[in-house]
């Protein structure tokens, strides 16, 4: 089944946009070397366009399973949870056999501990006794806020004095995006989009309903335990990036679902990437040059995203 | 609406006597404790075996304006927590969850950048307006929620207070005052001294008067057609307790900054001793709230000392643990 000429016509103009915007963010105001330019903002460019694909996918993956549009991995505290696995994991950096290693490894190491425990999490969550929507995204917040305040706790205690300047760290910003992980990240991010890819078709019967997808002989436990790991993996490496970012996954899996107007997953899942770009880099560009301010991109798009949100919930989206 | 107040038989009053003796001995102790506590040694016996001129500027300026700011703070806090719970007829909300503290913060915000030198009493009342703002805008959006489920509603409400706040870290960011935001935003009383509290003695006040109208907003709390039923002018009463709940939140956040959970845990537990009756809970209400207050202060004085964590960091950790386990207990009865 194709796409709708709207779609088409969405989908083309929102590529050639995030494309332009690309071309914009590596040309303008280009006041000096091109030797220094282009390794300095071509790095920035790859880490927007990573927590683009990684926020996009994980969240489009994270509602097919979930059956909703409003529930996202960053609502649930996924993010926040990497922030305090990494801020615990700190204390065992601290000691100097850790710190010899070297980042990637540690950040390997991180992110295998994160996915173990949300794993835990999600089947806690998801098989046992809690049913409804709005009590999974209450109880996600409030464990948010927990992991949040631990992780604060943790670092003051550890050491008191440096903690105002790890606590900049917790919050999202593309003018720092941490880019000593951005191999390791772009590594992450091909071997999950290419996993996420073969298993494209399984993802659009598991739309369907869990009954109905296990009626329809696919594996269900297996391919979701899998899907979970590469969601938990795609959320660590965007907060790794840029930090952690509460509405940004529902603003851009719902303008996806906006302009493909479509279930299927080779249209929404490269439709959320799309969006993720235009939003951040484009954003980035007319913040940066247009409107020469320097107001953060990412509480602009928190912002609305917490707008959006409220909306949705407005509208009573179907539980 | 999903009935949030399952009726709760009422107890005897003697075992609320009871509670009430309870909380005041739980109180005192722990004013005496936080009396003891700080930096700097002192022990309030010496103060009658030798005392000193240093140890009394200690207590007099430091430790008492301390230990009441704490007290006042607490108890008004919890009040307001239970009247906002009673105005928007569900036992999961606080000032910190709606709206109201956050929408104060921006008023703060405002004032440090419109006019640093404010007069105290302007920025009260300025603070306190945008408050009630806050809270009229939730409880605006509440009533347009379609399918009022009991969860939903702390649901809007955080995420209005998320909106809010990424708004003033908008402001902030742009004047420069981002540190200031956080610092207002986790509230705690190291800087609380002789002549730098006095204005929670308004918010102390406010609360006597929630305690003379606790019938009233009992009332309110069974709907509106009931209050009308009854005699009570439902509007005005309406009103008149989101002006109280802003300007308790509003004073709090001028002194001290946000104290998140104290408003939603408190009346929670008390609601397990005397059930729905709210003249008999406010007072319970009130000295709990003193003395959750006086604890996490204390943990935060003596668990890196003698550095300090603030206040608010601990109520976070232990009220969004309280509140899991009130959500999974009850998760029959919300879902």
């Amino acid at each position: 089944m194709g796409l709708s000429r709207r779609a088409q016509l969405l989908l083309s103009l929102s590529a050639l946009l995030a494309l332009l915007s690309m071309l914009a963010f590596m040309t303008f105001n280009v006041h000096s070397d091109w030797s220094f330019i282009i390794p300095y903002r071509g790095s920035r460019l790859l880490g927007m366009l990573l927590v683009a694909v990684t926020m996009g996918l994980s969240t489009v993956v994270f509602q097919t399973i979930t059956h909703n549009r409003i529930l996202t991995p960053s609502l649930l505290g996924f993010d926040v949870l990497y922030v305090l696995v990494s801020s615990l994991a700190v204390l065992l950096w601290g000691t100097e056999q850790g710190a010899s290693w070297p980042v990637e490894l540690r950040f390997i190491l991180e992110v295998a501990l994160m996915v173990a425990i949300a794993l835990l999490l999600f089947r806690l969550l998801f098989t046992g006794s809690v049913r409804g929507l709005h009590m999974l995204i209450l109880l996600g917040m409030l464990g948010g806020l927990l992991f949040r305040e631990l992780a604060d706790l943790a670092l003051r205690i550890f050491d008191p004095s440096e903690f105002s300047i790890q606590q900049g760290s917790a919050i999202a910003n593309f003018n720092r995006i941490n880019l000593q992980l951005l191999w390791v990240g772009l590594i992450g991010v091909g071997v999950c989009s290419a996993w996420l890819f073969r298993l494209r078709r399984h993802l659009d019967v598991l739309s369907l309903g869990r009954d109905v997808a296990i009626n329809l002989g696919v594996p269900y436990t297996k391919i979701v335990t899998q899907l979970m790991l590469l969601i938990c993996v795609l959320v660590s490496i965007s907060t790794a990036l840029v930090g952690p970012m509460l509405f940004f996954g529902l603003l851009v899996a719902n303008l996806a679902y906006w302009l493909t107007g479509s279930h299927q997953h080779r249209w929404t899942l490269p439709a959320s990437v799309l969006a993720g770009i235009v939003c951040l880099v484009g954003g980035q560009v007319v913040f940066e040059h247009l409107l020469s301010s320097s107001l953060p991109l990412a509480m602009v798009i928190e912002l609305c995203g917490g707008v959006l949100f409220i909306a949705l919930l407005l509208r009573g989206v179907k539980q | 609406m999903a009935v949030t107040h399952s009726v709760t038989p009422s107890p005897s009053k003697p075992r609320t006597a009871w509670w009430l003796l309870g909380l005041v001995l739980l109180v005192c102790v722990l004013s005496i404790v936080s009396l003891n506590v700080g930096a700097s040694r002192m022990n309030l016996l010496h103060l009658f075996t030798d005392p000193d001129d240093r140890m009394t500027q200690l207590l007099f300026v430091s430790r008492w304006p301390r230990t009441l700011a704490l007290i006042l703070a607490g108890a008004s806090l919890a009040v307001a927590g239970l009247i906002l719970q009673m105005l928007a007829r569900n036992r999961l909300l606080e000032p910190s969850m709606v709206g109201t503290v956050d929408a104060a913060t921006f008023g703060v915000l405002l004032c440090s950048i419109i006019a640093p030198s404010m007069a105290l009493w302007l920025k009260f009342s300025v603070v306190s307006v945008f408050a009630a703002l806050g809270t009229l805008l939730f409880l605006a959006i509440l009533k347009r929620i379609p399918l009022r489920s009991a969860l939903i509603v702390p649901l809007v409400g955080l995420v209005l207070a998320g909106v809010i706040y990424a708004g003033s870290s908008l402001v902030a960011h742009q004047f420069e005052l981002t540190q200031a935001l956080q610092s207002w935003n986790s509230g705690d009383f190291s800087a609380v001294l002789r002549g730098r509290y006095e204005l929670l003695w308004v918010a102390a006040g406010i609360m006597c008067l929630a305690m003379l109208l606790a019938d009233r907003f009992t009332v309110i709390g069974m709907g509106k057609d009931f209050a009308t039923n009854v005699g009570v002018n439902y509007q005005w009463l309406m009103i008149c307790a989101v002006l109280l709940v802003s300007m308790i939140v509003s004073s709090v956040v001028i002194i001290a900054g946000a104290l998140p959970f104290i408003g939603l845990i408190v009346p929670n537990l008390i609601r397990l001793i005397t059930g729905d009756n709210l003249r008999r809970a406010i007072p319970l209400v009130a000295l709990a709230g003193s003395a959750l207050m006086l604890a996490a202060d204390l943990l935060g004085r003596v668990l890196i000392y003698p550095y300090e964590i603030p206040s608010a960091n601990i109520l976070a950790i232990c009220g969004s643990l309280v509140f899991l386990v009130i959500l999974l207990r009850g998760r029959k009865q919300w879902a």
